[in-house]
């Protein structure tokens, strides 16, 4: 069941790239750009254990933040999105659990697909975890001015 | 046993200092302002930023209808991809800049100033891809190791059965071995010896050798922390990796490695119950020290910069040899011999190129190779010297008459020679554009091998054929 808007949701299906904040054991946040998959109820990203340092800090703060901010990464749109949530690692199998989000996930990056056929040459890139966020609360610019105050929608309620 | 040399771990990252990431910062078209707020999730808000490097400041407009938090630190975030239609993205860069935010009064009311104190990013054009992954193995590591702590049972990164055996073994290097066995069996066949059965455990056996040396290189690299300094292996060069990864341990490894010589031991054993040859013997013993002693102490070839020599002695003259005295039964002559010098020189020059993206890691480790050890000129210089060199005894061989003309079809690899040498200039500091070019110097080899062989299948047939037919001057 959708819990954003409709055009956060639009955003989100259209994101190259987006911007997930983590907040570190010392409280401060911490800003990786990564590929947003959304399902419609909640968003997804993956995590390489190489670069898995962003799970231990949601391990221990599963608050986030994920902003959809790059007009080149959202073919040209303009409007930006940042959508607060509480996130889980998925972790049971590394190896193979995220692949269920490939289809999702090759619509917008079509050569993970070649990649993966030759997992060999770089093993480690394909155990992944997964990073599922529940969204609590979304900040929505429909100009992308900041200047703008953005219309709050609280994802939560919808989600309950 | 430690590592020879000091291997710490590298950072992930080129270490950037806050002037070099305010500057990075003030090269995107907007930055993203992120703090936490009051309910402990972060905000993230786009702004245009005016940066200041030198007072270490950002400055930007308050962004409309929230509230940023001052006493605490703040981040300014710029991130780039250039979207790829039809494949995804490239040109991937970040880099974030925390600091503190201070409130404008009177006049600058309304206008924020961020202090900075500390930074972070990476740009795939200053740290390729690959290598930020291999700079990131420890993290991998860490996460596996918290993993099967929190399950109480070991986790471990995985790959198929044949995937996981093909990259332990490096078996596609096999060409390395099979080439000058088969020729040296096709040169004795030319001189009418010929026995299918030994034939084909002289084959398993010098595979078994290499598959042997492929791994105990591997075991004997991580010892001595060449491979784990090693942050730009490619397809060709830097070692399996497997234990690196995780996906084999080096007690694993050392256990496979004593597998493979011991088969390899006990074919050399059936060989010389059924061929008798002494000659056999020696070739075995002097094989299996050069095989062990490349990597392993106290010998340790490669990294006494002897590595090419004894690849050249072990994959040259010692299979070629071995393949024909099994089936001479320990005769000796000239023509395998002089038929190995061109193959030695065209496998240790693979080795040679394969080192060079090798060469800072190998350094680190205390690996002295000839790229560690010699200049780029020289080292390209060297190539192109011992490339000539190659063909030059081929040619002499054949205009000697102690090698037939046929063999001259070996030639043809010259294109590919020169390829190899116009690559290496341009990549010799790109590990991952030598990429291509270390594809191509295995390809010299391995074609000129073929048509070596080539060359004594029309010897052998010609010689079925038409036996008085000459194929050597001279004769």
């Amino acid at each position: 069941m959708s819990t954003l808007p409709e055009p956060i949701e639009q955003l989100l299906e259209a994101a190259l790239v987006g911007e997930l904040t983590v907040v570190d054991s010392t409280g401060h946040p911490v800003t990786y750009p990564l590929i947003p998959l959304y399902d419609g109820e909640r968003i997804y990203l993956t995590s390489s254990t190489l670069f898995s340092r962003k799970l231990e800090h949601i391990k221990g703060n599963p608050k986030v933040s994920l902003s959809i901010t790059d007009p080149v990464a959202v073919g040209g749109r303009t409007d930006r999105a940042t959508i607060q949530g509480d996130a889980r690692v998925i972790e049971e199998d590394p190896h193979g659990g995220w692949e269920r989000l490939l289809p999702i996930w090759e619509k917008k990056e079509p050569s993970i697909v070649y990649f993966l056929k030759a997992r060999v040459a770089l093993p480690l890139f394909f155990e992944r975890s997964l990073i599922e966020i529940t969204p609590r609360r979304a900040l929505y610019w429909a100009d992308g001015d900041a200047a703008t105050a953005p219309v709050v929608s609280d994802a939560g309620k919808a989600a309950a | 046993m430690g590592a020879t040399a000091a291997t710490g771990p590298l950072p992930r990252t080129p270490a950037l200092d806050v002037d070099q990431g305010l500057a990075k910062l003030a090269t995107y078209p907007y930055v993203i302002l992120t703090y936490v707020d009051h309910d402990g999730y972060p905000v993230s808000v786009a702004v245009d930023a005016v940066i200041d490097g030198a007072s270490g400041t950002a400055s930007f407009a308050a962004p409309a209808g929230l509230v940023i938090r001052t006493g605490v630190d703040i981040s300014l975030t710029g991130s780039h991809i250039r979207p790829q239609p039809g494949y995804g993205y490239d040109e991937r860069r970040h880099v974030t800049v925390w600091g503190r935010a201070t409130l404008g009064a009177d006049a600058e009311a309304g206008r924020v100033t961020f202090t900075a104190s500390r930074a972070w990013g990476w740009d795939e054009a200053e740290v390729p891809f690959f290598e930020y992954s291999e700079r990131s193995t420890g993290q991998s590591k860490k996460y596996f190791d918290a993993l099967s702590v929190e399950r109480g049972t070991p986790v471990k990164p995985k790959l198929s059965f044949g995937w996981l055996a093909l990259r332990t073994t490096r078996l596609p290097f096999l060409s390395a071995t099979i080439v000058p066995v088969v020729l040296g069996i096709a040169i004795a066949a030319r001189q009418g010896s010929f026995d299918l059965l030994t034939a084909i455990l002289t084959v398993i056996g010098a595979a078994f050798v290499q598959l042997g040396l492929n791994v105990a290189n591997d075991v004997f690299d991580t010892i001595q922390g060449a491979d784990d300094a090693n942050v730009t292996p490619t397809q060709f060069s830097g070692g399996s990796r497997v234990i690196q990864y995780g996906l084999v341990s080096l007690r694993q490894m050392a256990g496979l490695s004593t597998i493979f010589y011991v088969l390899a031991g006990v074919i050399g054993l059936i060989l010389l119950a059924l061929r008798g040859s002494p000659e056999l013997l020696v070739i075995g013993v002097v094989g299996f020290i050069v095989s062990i002693g490349y990597t392993a102490p106290p010998l340790k070839f490669v990294y006494r910069g002897l590595g090419e020599i004894a690849v050249a002695v072990g994959f040259g003259p010692l299979m070629l040899l071995g393949g024909y005295v099994v089936q001479t039964r320990g005769a000796l002559s000239w023509e395998p011999f002089v038929a190995s010098l061109p193959v030695a020189l065209l496998v240790a020059l693979i080795l040679y190129v394969n080192e060079i993206p090798d060469r800072r890691g190998d350094a680190r480790a205390g690996k002295r190779t000839l790229p560690v050890r010699f200049s780029k000129a020289a080292v390209i210089g060297g190539y192109r010297g011992a490339a000539i060199l190659a063909y030059v005894i081929l040619v002499a061989g054949v205009v000697a008459g102690l090698l037939p003309i046929p063999a001259l079809l070996a030639l043809l690899t010259i294109p590919l020679a020169l390829q190899v040498s116009r690559g290496l200039e341009p990549n010799y500091d790109n590990p991952y554009g030598l990429m291509a070019v270390m594809g191509v110097n295995v390809k010299v080899h391995l074609y000129a091998g073929l048509l070596l062989l080539a060359g004594y299948a029309v010897v052998l047939i010609l010689g079925a054929v038409a036996p008085s037919v000459n194929l050597f001057i001279g004769r």
